[in-house]
């Protein structure tokens, strides 16, 4: 008998304190291109958001509950993203960060638009906000908003009449290739050059060669990392004179680091650089990465920080873990730094969740981006 | 005029190691009766070797190099054969077949769990300074890469021709029974042959992967080009494995400049069955008997 009750307290003690502990956790899913062509970007992604989440739980965490980040590999297959971001779900995930992939995101962002639950993402492709889901929100800027940042670069500094573009044939690439072609029409410059190749391509010689032919004065390149690193390593080889200027990607670290001297000189538009250490914030997250990861962050790493701690930020002022409410209050929501001094600069969403701030042009010199400019937000 | 020329040469010099790769194909075709699927795997892996001697031991380029090479000759090439091609294959070259399949499988998931799944740069051993060659400007490291590549073949061409060792593994290859009669040390030369094998695959890794980045899933399509390259050519000649390399190379930049880029991929494939319906042999091929 005696021993009955002690089995039984026993259990409801046990059973308690579970359930305490299962109140008091909020859990984050982390979905990302962790292996396969997206694995610079995803990796970093998900670096980034480690430092926010420990920062975060250093606070206090997300109302007073602590944060337990889960992560789970897309092997950059969208199919695949779409099913561990339900089942990040499945498994308690009260808000998504990732993926990473616009084709992924395509795909997964239907399951967390359906499950009402917040997905913070770092895929540029513009069609990811135009298809009216509420529950989808960027992390920097997409190529509709970035690409067209650069046109002035292009018109006044660069004063071009002619210009080549060189893109990768996945969602990513075509949402960029689109929006920058329809924006050298308006601004009077002819695309001379239009050369599309495939994701994970590994010889550029053609794609080079057809770009050298044509002698546009500049040439956008809108490719995945590794791809542009590539495609850099054989421009060089080439020695293709004209300047080599892309949005984001062209300029990061692993890009740079893959390339080695074929890097060296591209410029590029960036939403957001670790090397911008005078903004506060970025140099101090940028101190911490290199700390805890032996290497230097690139924007991946910053937007998956930002997302984070955007997560925290939107669940805190509306008061409750609600994906509705949630959503709500991210709609048309500004953020300053000053107020929210992790959101690094003053931020706004619009009602597609487009995310709009100050960006930067940087230059590949001596093996490191540098800025060159600072471009107003748009 | 000049992209054309630009063209040509940047296709030799890839097409002259998908060459490298896809003699591996015939050498393992000749020895052992069997296609090794694991080739593409055999030219990621030596890549690998040569990082972890400089990042993790600390060596110098070139000493890292020759590490490479030598773990590349004992993993690929004798481990190989003791462990995988000689306890399988008295159970018939299908069931190799697929052990090499499996083989590939666990190679380049061992790189990318050990190592990473990031592609990692991998420095050249010759400088990349672009030269202009009638309007044409291509790299130093392209033109080393076709001349040690075609040096290569034309070295192991007189060796297999004229040296005694050489006419040994021809005769293994083409009937290890009479070779045997005649006192020729079948298993020596059997193992030579997954030897030199190995060391050509390092060989094609160590110029190839300062282009590709050195990535885990380099041997996919390495592996498959090769495989095409060494059907189009013939996959019982060395000089047929050479010329389908080149063919490959040449034609998938000449399509993707002239053509379509997009379609590029698809090349070999069409030019694959172009050659089994038209020549089964092979361009160089000869329908009976082997040599190597």
């Amino acid at each position: 008998m005696y021993r009955k009750y002690l089995l039984a307290v026993t259990t409801a003690v046990l059973t308690a304190t579970g359930a305490a502990q299962a109140q008091e956790t909020m859990k984050l899913g982390m979905v990302a291109e962790l292996s396969g062509p997206g694995a610079p970007a995803g990796t970093n992604w998900r670096d980034g958001i480690k430092i926010a989440v420990e920062e975060i739980n250093a606070d206090g965490g997300i109302l007073q509950n602590k944060v337990e980040l889960i992560e789970y590999d897309t092997q950059t297959d969208p199919q695949v993203s779409r099913a561990l971001v339900q089942k990040a779900i499945d498994e308690g995930a009260f808000a998504i960060l990732g993926t990473i992939y616009s084709g992924s995101t395509m795909v997964n962002m239907l399951v967390a638009q359906q499950n009402s639950t917040p997905q913070f993402v770092g895929s540029e492709a513009p069609s990811i906000v135009e298809k009216g889901n509420p529950f989808v929100y960027r992390t920097s800027s997409g190529a509709q908003k970035g690409v067209p940042a650069l046109t002035a670069y292009f018109t006044d500094t660069l004063k071009a009449k002619k210009v080549g573009v060189a893109w990768v044939n996945n969602e990513f690439g075509k949402g960029g290739r689109d929006v920058f072609v329809e924006e050298m029409k308006k601004a009077g410059i002819e695309v001379i050059a239009d050369v599309a190749s495939e994701q994970a391509q590994t010889d550029y010689a053609a794609d080079v060669s057809k770009l050298k032919e044509a002698n546009p004065e500049a040439v956008f390149v809108y490719m995945n990392q590794e791809e542009s690193a590539r495609f850099l390593i054989e421009a060089k080889k080439q020695a293709l004179p004209m300047p080599l200027i892309g949005e984001v990607t062209l300029t990061e670290a692993k890009v740079i680091e893959l390339a080695g001297a074929a890097a060296e000189g591209a410029i590029a538009h960036v939403g957001v650089t670790a090397t911008a250490t005078d903004v506060p914030g970025i140099g101090d997250f940028a101190k911490k990465f290199e700390e805890t990861f032996k290497r230097k962050p690139t924007h991946d790493a910053i937007k998956g920080y930002v997302g984070a701690w955007t997560t925290k930020y939107v669940t805190e002022l509306v008061g409750e873990a609600d994906g509705e409410a949630f959503a709500e209050k991210m709609h048309g929501l500004c953020l300053k730094a000053a107020d929210y001094p992790k959101i690094l600069l003053d931020t706004c969403w619009d009602e597609n969740g487009e995310m709009s701030r100050p960006s930067f042009m940087v230059q590949v010199k001596d093996g490191a981006p540098v800025v060159i400019d600072t471009v107003p937000a748009n | 005029m000049s992209q054309l020329l630009q063209v040509l040469l940047s296709g030799l010099a890839t097409g002259s190691i998908y060459a490298l790769v896809a003699i591996g194909f015939t050498l393992v075709w000749q020895a052992a009766q069997t296609v090794n699927f694991a080739q593409g795997e055999f030219v990621m892996l030596p890549a690998f070797f040569v990082l972890v001697a400089m990042g993790y031991f600390g060596l110098p380029f070139l000493p890292a190099l020759l590490v490479g090479l030598v773990l590349s000759v004992l993993v690929l090439g004798v481990l190989f054969k003791k462990l995988i091609a000689e306890p399988i294959l008295p159970h018939g070259g299908i069931t190799l077949i697929i052990a090499t399949m499996a083989l590939g499988i666990f190679l380049k998931e061992s790189v990318k769990e050990f190592y990473s799944a990031e592609a990692q740069p991998f420095p050249s051993i010759f400088p990349n300074d672009p030269i202009d060659i009638f309007g044409a400007v291509v790299s130093l490291q392209d033109l080393f890469n076709l001349a040690i590549s075609l040096g290569v073949v034309v070295v192991l061409t007189l060796f297999l021709n004229r040296t005694r060792t050489g006419r040994c593994m021809q005769a293994t290859a083409q009937n290890p029974a009479v070779a045997e009669i005649l006192g020729v040390d079948v298993k020596r030369m059997i193992l030579y042959t997954f030897l030199i094998n190995a060391a050509l695959a390092a060989l094609a890794s160590f110029l190839i992967t300062p282009v590709y980045l050195a990535k885990f899933s380099n041997g996919e399509t390495l592996g498959l080009i090769a495989f095409i390259a060494a059907i189009v050519g013939g996959f019982n000649q060395i000089r047929g494995a050479l010329v389908g390399g080149l063919l490959i190379g040449v034609l998938d930049n000449l399509t993707a400049t002239y053509v379509t880029a997009q379609y590029r991929a698809a090349l070999p494939l069409v030019l694959l069955i172009v050659i089994i319906m038209l020549r089964p042999q092979g361009l160089m091929g000869t329908s009976e008997g082997r040599s190597v």
